[in-house]
């Protein structure tokens, strides 16, 4: 066990599958002489080379497309876009090719590829460069989704995901990088579409994922100083969704709050909220509870952004309010 | 036409134009009679183009085109029961059905696609270029394209990287004068794509794709400037399509002059003149052809006709891959035949020697500390 960086987890994962298959490439703005514009590639361009690393023009739409291309005929792209916002420019060719090649083909072709880099607010950085857009790619049938939250699950993650034989959107975090926790030396692999329940309690399940599970834990330590036990869910893949988790979950504390940074109208949030009441209507004793980023754009000014953040506090008083108790 | 070319290669040339002129006149039949729904647009008058690229070409070289794509499967050798079986969304088709006219593929003999969205091959071929260079493999990438669609974003996009990296890739543009029912000339600042190729260094010709010889010998050029690793090329192929943009198109925006003029250099007659003229071959040789097309066709219709629809459990297939699941080659799945699938070496055999960017670090030391951040 070893104490990393989230960006020296995925920088592992990455030299590790690299190492172990060559048809594992990388391509990106700034992945190689820069080391990465988060720095998550550092090292890997001395080691395996112009061919493996590719430092890209600024064409999301046409890197992407290459990666699809490449996929298609069967090496294992992973696309690095600098942030999910700019791939935004990028979302025909992962949409309706990536997504849609093998069903097109009736079966002929398969997509291995991942696209990876930061979702949502990087922190002062106005609306164009702070959505979390997790919801834009769950959407679309084809893609598989993944949202984890701790170096672990983004080293395991990260190294499923490029083994994976489907098109997969890696959403990391830029105010994560530097975020340090345990990781288990030697091969470490986690399944797709997997949640990892990081606190047992029987009082309510809060169900989150992403750079939102930190804000959550705060709320369950506070929340377990004051006798309120959770179950914490934290789904790491979106789509899959593990929907045996969150409703064993649910059937065991009859109360759920689900908590997301990104917006709340149509997040996926809302969709693990549909799951809960359709399937595990009779277990509760309290409507499901959101906490989301608030339906605007994200301004710059701080007094402003931290307005329109989740937090623990609105988690805490939701899960409270989930349980009828006063705040205070 | 100075060249000389054996018989047998001149009259595999006009049997690949003509299976397509005889299948996308019996499309629009079957169109008539509801059997073909959705979009069908058809190649009608551009024959020389598919059928004198893909002489030109290896079997293995890589094929990706827009949504006009039934007949470049049909040069390659794909099943034409099995074409047609797609466009009238049965279970035989190559993709079960589920692609219909848009999206032919036959990854067998490396066609791989037809793409409803304009210009979003041109990207992916590309890709398919960087992986034959990654692999250190002789093969190259044609893509094809309309003159429209090099109005997309992504085909700038693309032809920068491809010019940059040197990919194996022909970008082959059939200008056939209008997108849908637009004028080249009316939208776009250079109407003449392969003038823009200069714009990413890289080389830019047109042909007269009419000509199925003249188009054959720039195939035969280009892809062995693409092959010897001197880069891409941009190949505008100018031709025209007799029908309209799509079955439901009333081409309204053409003069009847200007199409029966262009048909005056059909080019499946025009070879056959030239052949006949030059004594490269006889009426009895056409004939024979025209013979076995004509019944191949008509089997081809009867193999449709009478295949079924997909069952109503496939909606659920064909969406992500399951662990260990293997992919059926459609003429296995169909006709029970063991096909040569495409195969590769193995993430741990391959041996990547290529270097895309020949100098490395610009400085052996510390990295810069620069921005943690790029606005």
């Amino acid at each position: 066990m070893a104490e990393i960086a989230w960006r020296e987890a995925l920088n592992q994962a990455l030299a590790e599958e690299m190492e172990r298959d060559a048809n594992v490439f990388l391509m990106g703005e700034e992945v190689a002489r820069y080391d990465g514009a988060y720095k998550v590639s550092q090292g890997l361009l001395a080691r395996f080379g112009s061919a493996r690393v590719v430092d890209a023009p600024i064409s999301e739409l046409g890197f992407a497309g290459l990666g699809v291309g490449a996929a298609m005929v069967g090496l294992r792209p992973v696309i690095e876009m600098m942030t999910w916002n700019f791939a935004i420019l990028a979302m025909d060719q992962i949409v309706n090719n990536a997504a849609k090649v093998r069903q097109m083909s009736g079966g002929q072709l398969r997509c291995p590829i991942v696209f990876r880099g930061p979702n949502g607010a990087g922190g002062r950085l106005a609306a164009q460069h702070s959505q979390a857009l997790e919801a834009n790619y769950a959407h679309f049938p084809g893609l598989k989704v993944v949202a984890p939250s701790t170096p672990a699950d983004a080293k395991g993650l990260l190294k499923a995901s490029i083994r994976d034989d489907n098109p997969v959107i890696f959403l990391e975090a830029e105010l994560l990088y530097g975020v340090k926790g345990e990781v288990a030396a030697g091969e470490h692999l986690l399944p797709l579409g997997k949640a990892d329940l990081k606190r047992r309690g029987p009082d309510c399940t809060l169900i989150t994922w992403s750079r939102a599970y930190h804000a959550v834990e705060e709320a369950a330590a506070r929340l377990e100083a004051e006798g309120i036990r959770v179950d914490l869910l934290d789904l790491r893949t979106l789509k899959p969704l593990d929907e045996q988790s969150i409703l064993a979950s649910v059937q065991r504390t009859n109360r759920a709050v689900v908590v997301e940074e990104g917006w709340s109208f149509c997040g996926v949030g809302a969709q693990v909220v549909d799951l809960i009441q359709s399937q595990a209507f009779d277990f509760l004793d309290a409507p499901v509870g959101r906490v989301t980023g608030l339906d605007v754009n994200r301004s710059y000014a701080a007094v402003l952004e931290r307005a329109a953040e989740v937090n623990a506090d609105r988690v805490v008083a939701a899960v409270k309010k989930a349980m009828y108790r006063e705040e205070g | 036409m100075a060249r000389t070319y054996p018989k047998d290669q001149v009259l595999r040339m006009y049997r690949s134009m003509y299976l397509i002129r005889r299948f996308e006149e019996r499309c629009a039949q079957a169109y008539g009679q509801g059997k073909i729904n959705g979009f069908c647009h058809l190649y009608i008058g551009q024959e020389a183009v598919a059928a004198g690229v893909t002489e030109a070409l290896h079997p293995t070289d890589y094929i990706l085109s827009a949504y006009r794509d039934h007949g470049y499967a049909l040069t390659r050798g794909a099943d034409p029961g099995m074409v047609l079986a797609e466009l009238f969304g049965r279970a035989t088709g190559y993709s079960k059905g589920k692609g219909g006219s848009m999206h032919i593929y036959d990854i067998e003999h490396h066609v791989l696609g037809g793409y409803g969205i304009v210009g979003g091959q041109i990207p992916l071929a590309a890709g398919t270029a960087f992986a034959s260079r990654y692999r250190n493999e002789d093969r190259i990438t044609v893509c094809y394209f309309g003159e429209a669609a090099a109005n997309q974003g992504s085909f700038h996009e693309t032809l920068n990287m491809a010019g940059k990296w040197k990919l194996p890739v022909i970008f082959l543009c059939e200008n056939n004068r209008y997108g849908m029912g637009t004028a080249m000339d009316r939208v776009s600042a250079v109407p003449e794509v392969h003038r823009r190729a200069v714009a990413y260094k890289i080389r830019g010709e047109p042909v007269d794709g009419r000509d199925i010889l003249q188009v054959y010998e720039a195939v035969k050029d280009c892809a062995a400037h693409c092959r010897a690793g001197k880069g891409p090329v941009l190949l505008e192929a100018n031709t025209y399509r007799y029908r309209g943009h799509s079955m439901s198109d009333a081409a309204t925006y053409r003069s009847k002059e200007e199409v029966e003029a262009e048909r005056k250099a059909d080019p499946i007659p025009k070879l056959r003149a030239w052949a006949l003229g030059g004594k490269v071959a006889g009426e009895a040789d056409f004939d024979g052809i025209e013979a076995e097309v004509k019944a191949t066709v008509d089997a081809a219709v009867r193999f449709a006709d009478a295949s079924p629809e997909p069952a109503v459990e496939e909606v659920w297939t064909d969406h992500l891959v399951e662990p260990g699941e293997r992919d059926v080659p459609p003429r296995e799945r169909v006709h029970g035949v063991k096909v040569e699938w495409p195969s590769h070496p193995s993430g741990q055999e391959l041996r990547v020697t290529w270097e895309l960017e020949p100098h490395t670090r610009v400085d052996e030391g510390e990295p810069t500390p620069g921005l943690r951040r790029r606005a």
